[in-house]
């Protein structure tokens, strides 16, 4: 099979998975996970095959895996869809698909596949746990429950991972936009996955809309780059000939460049997608949806895609200086801004969320400061680590929950990072590998990926002099560790401050093997980026990603000249918070204690609240009243109305003023007065002869009188 | 044979009104017969226009399949029948939609006769504005097709059915004596009705010529006749502000009617626009564009403003209209600003493409209104909640068809949606960037309908006893089946409609 056509293929079965679930075998849960794993196996298995091609493939970048065929026509010319894989694709097809097919098997255990039924549960809400009586004593406990809707988990899961493929093999920006709000419904349908709850409905329909406010932008932006350009193909966009011509052309706005206005209308999509500020609200609410949801859109396809698609553009984007400024500025701030919050964060997913949006940042700021490779390594390695931080996570609340259906006690939050603690002891494979992707978070030095690929970031922003993004992004990455260390103390180390924890179990081989699989690239990935000229490592494993990714780019770009500052301050600013976060919540018992919970960190800069009064209400007052009450029914319905009214009127006048006493009064005076004249000569009419005779010869005597009169005597 | 191959458009256009005439010596009390009768007649033109779409050959220029009979020989006035690929399109949605909407019509129990038979005669009347080439039969058919949808309404429509179809019959009436007046002065002008010839001869006189023996210069008529043609069709279409009528008689319509309301009719208006302003008035319709163009991103914003503050579940779906079929009048505006342009082209394609997929999706949503208020008599969405665990089919039909209608990418709306933005973008750059928070807020109230349906704490009322909410059934699926294999369809190889439509823009504009 051709490379080509294998690439047509890999995003095909999680879609057949989909509609083969939803139509047939919805009601066989072990045969709608067989389907849903087994074709996410499938697309993995498809893309180590391009991947290893790709490696072996000579100057991929000039000569990428690369195929079109006609889709829509337009005038005497057709626009093309195709697919492509550079060395950049090949890079991110690779985390994606072993992301993907781990999150698809973890999903197996989460949603406790072999368990009975629940007691009383019900399709839209989260499974509450069955009763189950021990065969030889009788004595009833509590088990989980299998998820009343786990075929369609698989089902929704198989078109996620659909649309993050298309994105990925894309030749083009329209199939990639496909892809793009494929993934924004398959994120609306699975955030509110447990629709029955209130939050989980809200949530989805913020997400959802979240992210269209970003979507519309860069709709326009593909729209004006297609007219600019003709083309929306990136091989034929990223040509020397047409970025000439969009870095030349001038536009209205602000001053930009054709290509700057089109790289900020797509980049405001990303800052949609990828939870930036300031349209980073609907992210943290996201995790009302199930773990395995979490994982997936917040570490190995959805918020990477915004990632991506920068990273797509870039040449494009790094045409205007202004553009670049506002990317950079974005990212840096939203990655200090998004810390701060998860500093204050009790919820264990909450705190991941906001950590991924602060990581993002560092993505964004990286390519706002032209760090295309250092950008690239750290969407990979976060990606890894951050999709074993949201397993991990799952494995922990799924551990909490055992111990809660063992308790009884419902009341226990079983996310809330106070009533775990001493969880190493419980759920020793989960503790390990939370750890290794906690300390990746935090850039532990030397052995994890997440150290090299913010270690390049760094070195990037303070080689090429940008020291406001260094030393914001320095700050941001301190409190990282900080939060990291916060979380694992608070979690697995100590003595458990619940009885919950105290029954926490570990979890079932679906769920730990992915935790394992993760934490090795979570470690390794690091590897093959580290920088030539690395005191005492660099050069003792060739720097494989920058190499390779980098050639993407026609003018491959420099990196950085070694220096110690970056490389201290990134061992600093890791190591300081790992220490200082241990050293401080290994004390702390209860989140009254904490001295971070601070209201405006808790209450995440009063984001939520300030939308809702600037956008959310008057939205509401102009649809329902302004729009839809003023304008529709009473100014236009009230001028018909009034037209209607006055027809009516002037109908009622023209027959009380004109047909009633003119036209009929005359047609009624001729009648009724030739009635009248009959009545009155019909006393004539006797019927007798006699009168009638008498009568004709009184005429006669006064006709003959007047005859005489007139003829004789004149 | 011969005979069939010969008279196909005009088979297809009388078919429907001789199988009424047959139902109208049918037994009134044969439900069942009258109600398959009606269904296979009218699945025997979609047949013929199949057909007719299968041997049309789409890189030929000008009309096929045409006819041509005496009519009204002393104002020269000839049922002249044809179509192009943009009429064509048209005429498959009809004949489509029709049989849908009649098998959705099975649940009706009240008088089935007069309703097939109007039903039927309705369709003579949609596919008779598609198929003229004569304006007089044009503006014939364009009045027959309000009759019985009047009665439809008036008839067989819920509470305030009076008001909402004497709204629906004054308001199009009103507007339409603009276009009676406008296409009387073609005809005196030219001694005939004939299209091809009028627009020829309309066309070619310059404007700054005295009109007849008047005081005007033909320039002055002819906008003063552009805008008598624009009225008629944008209260049809309809274009902000003269939409109002619309919530009403699709909120009080059968939901067959509403099917065929918002399917097919509101695409007359949009199809006059193509087929007789554009070419009529290439110079008015291009000064005017900016106008137009107003017009058109009122309606999206307005309408999807409008569609988001409602709290009829109908009446949502109906102001949805309104904001889908801006977008095909933007289009126009930009094509008639840049004729024969490049993006003039794309926007016409989108436009056109836009008309075919809202009427997929919108009779689809119609159908799925009419489907729960059949079970629950309610259409306030404040009613619903958490159905969908009880509806399980039904919600996922929902959700797909409410997707279509968003425009999600990888169905229908999407595509068209962004042929109109990539079109208009560089002719009306400033109003495209206004029709987005359109764009947006179309997302805003397709997710507020799902939300206070199917998702949230369940309604309990729904859950048992006699308030029990049963599963949309078969019938109702194979109305629903074909609908969605289509936006599907569309929605992922788009280029087998795209390419007849796209031939026919070229070729026209």
């Amino acid at each position: 099979m051709t490379t080509e056509l294998l690439i047509w293929l890999i995003p095909l079965p999680p879609v057949l998975a989909f509609f083969l679930i939803v139509l047939f075998t919805n009601r066989n849960k072990a045969l709608s996970h067989t389907i849903g794993v087994g074709a996410a196996g499938l697309s993995w298995l498809g893309s180590m095959v391009v991947f290893a091609r790709a490696l072996g493939a000579e100057r991929l970048a000039e000569h990428p895996f690369h195929s079109a065929i006609p889709w829509l026509p337009t005038g005497d010319t057709w626009f093309n869809i195709g697919v492509l894989i550079d060395p950049f694709g090949a890079a991110v097809l690779f985390f994606v698909a072993w992301t993907i097919f781990m999150i698809f098997l973890y999903s197996v255990g989460y949603h406790n596949f072999g368990q009975p039924k629940g007691d009383h549960d019900r399709a839209g809400l989260p499974p509450h746990g069955a009763t189950v009586a021990d065969e030889k004593t009788g004595h009833k406990h509590m088990v989980p429950s299998v998820e009343p809707m786990y075929s369609r988990f698989f089902a929704f899961l198989g078109l996620f991972a659909f649309g993050m493929y298309v994105l990925v093999v894309s030749d083009n920006l329209l199939t990639m936009f496909v892809g793009w709000e494929i993934m924004g419904l398959c994120s609306y349908l699975l955030i509110g996955f447990w629709y029955g709850k209130e939050s989980a409905r809200n949530a989805a329909v913020k997400a959802f809309m979240t992210t269209r406010v970003g979507d519309v932008f860069m709709l326009l932006g593909i729209a004006f780059l297609y007219s600019a350009t003709g083309t929306l193909s990136f091989r034929e966009i990223f040509t020397e000939e047409v970025l000439h011509v969009l870095a030349t052309t001038a536009t209205p706005v602000l001053g930009l460049s054709a290509a700057g206005l089109i790289g900020l209308l797509l980049f405001i999509g990303t800052v949609g997608k990828s939870a930036q500020w300031p349209l980073h609200v609907w992210l943290p609410d996201a995790m009302e949806g199930p773990t395995p949801v979490s994982a997936m859109i917040h570490a190995a396809t959805m918020v990477s895609a915004g990632v991506y698609a920068v990273i797509r553009m870039f040449p494009l984007l790094s045409l205007d200086a202004s553009t670049m400024t506002v990317v950079a500025f974005i990212g840096t701030f939203t990655a200090i801004f998004a810390a701060s919050i998860a500093v204050a964060q009790n919820d264990i997913k909450r705190v991941l969320a906001y950590s991924t949006i602060s990581q993002l940042g560092f993505m964004i700021a990286a390519l706002g400061i032209g760090a295309y490779v250092a950008a690239a390594f750290h969407l990979i390695t976060h990606a890894f680590f951050k999709a074993l931080l949201f397993l991990g996570s799952g494995s922990v609340i799924h551990g909490m929950e055992h111990g809660v259906l063992h308790t009884g006690d419902h009341h226990v939050d079983p996310q809330d990072m106070f009533n775990m603690g001493g969880l190493r002891k419980k759920m020793p494979i989960t503790f390990w590998t939370f750890l290794i992707g906690g300390f990746a978070l935090s850039g532990f030095p030397l052995v994890t990926a997440g150290f090299w690929s913010k270690d390049e970031i760094l070195a990037d922003a303070f080689g090429h002099g940008h020291m406001a993004v260094f030393i914001t992004l320095a700050i941001a990455a301190f409190m990282t560790a900080f939060y990291t260390m916060r979380q694992i103390t608070l979690t697995f180390l100590g003595e458990p401050r619940t009885k919950e924890a105290e029954h926490a179990q570990e979890t079932p081989w679906t769920m730990t093997v992915p935790l394992m699989v993760l934490a090795f690239f979570a470690v390794t990935y690091g590897w093959v980026g580290i920088p030539e000229h690395f005191p005492g490592l660099g050069g003792l494993v060739p720097n494989w990603f920058h190499d390779f990714v980098g050639h993407t780019l026609e003018h491959v770009p420099e990196a950085p000249e070694f220096s110690w500052v970056p490389l201290l301050t990134s061992l600093g600013v890791a190591l300081g918070g790992l220490f200082f976060g241990w050293l401080y919540y290994r004390n702390v018992k209860s989140a009254k204690e904490d001295v971070f919970q601070i209201g405006v960190l808790k209450n995440k800069w009063y984001f939520d609240e300030a939308y809702n009064f600037l956008f959310i209400k008057p939205v509401y007052w102009i649809s329902e009243t302004l729009v839809y009450k003023w304008m529709d029914q009473t100014v236009i319905d009230g001028i018909l109305h009034t037209f209607g009214k006055v027809t009516d009127w002037l109908g009622n006048k023209i027959r009380n003023w004109i047909d009633l006493p003119v036209i009929n009064g005359f047609g009624d005076f001729v009648g009724f007065r030739t009635a009248d004249l009959g009545g009155a000569m019909r006393p004539i009419q006797t019927g007798r002869v006699q009168q009638y005779m008498l009568l004709a010869m009184f005429l006669l005597l006064i006709v003959g009188g007047l005859l005489f009169y007139f003829l004789v005597m004149a | 044979m011969d005979f069939i191959n010969s008279h196909l458009l005009s088979l297809i256009l009388f078919l429907p009104t001789v199988a009424a005439l047959v139902i109208f010596f049918l037994p009134k009390d044969e439900v069942k017969l009258i109600r398959w009768m009606a269904l296979t007649a009218s699945l025997i033109p979609f047949a013929l226009s199949v057909v007719v779409w299968v041997n049309f050959k789409s890189d030929a220029s000008g009309f096929q399949f045409e006819e041509n009979y005496p009519w009204y020989e002393a104002i020269h006035s000839s049922l002249h029948l044809g179509v192009d690929g943009l009429s064509l399109t048209m005429v498959v949605l009809t004949t489509l939609l029709t049989p849908l909407a009649i098998l959705a019509s099975f649940s009706i129990t009240d008088r089935v006769k007069p309703y097939m038979m109007l039903f039927l005669m309705l369709e003579t009347g949609m596919l008779g504005v598609f198929m003229a080439l004569d304006l007089l039969i044009f503006f014939v058919f364009w009045e027959i097709g309000l009759v019985p949808m009047y009665f439809l309404i008036n008839q067989w429509g819920s509470v305030n059915r009076n008001y909402a179809s004497l709204k629906f019959m004054i308001y199009t009436m009103g507007g339409s004596l603009g276009l009676l007046l406008g296409i009387q002065l073609l005809g005196v002008l030219f001694k005939t009705f004939d299209l091809q010839t009028i627009v020829e001869g309309w066309t070619s006189l310059s404007s700054s010529d005295t009109f007849g023996q008047t005081f005007f210069t033909v320039g002055q008529v002819k906008a003063v006749a552009f805008w008598a043609f624009v009225v008629a069709f944008a209260i049809k279409v309809p274009v902000w502000p003269f939409h109002t009528w619309l919530p009403d008689a699709h909120t009080e319509a059968p939901t067959a009617g509403s099917m065929i309301l918002a399917g097919v009719l509101l695409k007359l208006g949009a199809y006059g626009f193509l087929r007789l302003v554009l070419p009529l008035y290439p110079e008015q319709a291009q000064f005017y564009a900016g106008a137009l163009a107003f017009l058109a991103v009122a309606a999206i914003v307005f309408g999807a403003f409008a569609s988001y503050g409602q709290t009829d579940f109908k009446r949502l779906v109906a102001y949805s209209s309104v904001n889908h079929m801006g977008f095909v009048l933007l289009g126009i505006a930009a094509a008639a600003k840049a004729s024969g342009t490049l993006d003039a082209t794309i926007a016409l394609n989108g436009a056109v493409l836009q008309m075919f997929n809202h009427g997929l999706s919108a009779a689809g949503m119609f159908f799925l209104v009419g489907v729960i208020y059949e079970r629950t008599h309610t259409r306030n969405l404040n009613d619903f909640g958490g159905l969908f665990p009880l509806v399980p089919i039904y919600g996922g039909i929902l959700i797909f068809t409410s997707m279509a209608s968003l425009g999600l990418p990888g169905l229908n709306g999407f595509i068209s949606e962004f042929l109109v933005v990539r079109g208009s973008w560089p002719i009306l750059t400033v109003y495209t960037a206004i029709a987005m928070l359109g764009l947006l807020f179309t997302g805003a109230y397709i997710l507020k309908g799902i939300k206070s349906v199917l998702h949230g704490p369940l309604n309990e009322h729904w859950a048992h006893g006699e308030h029990e909410l049963t599963e949309i059934n078969t019938r109702e699926i194979l109305v629903m089946a074909p609908l969605m294999a289509l936006i599907l369809v569309i929605g992922i190889w788009p280029a087998w409609i795209l390419d007849v439509i796209n031939k026919a823009m070229v070729m026209l504009f």
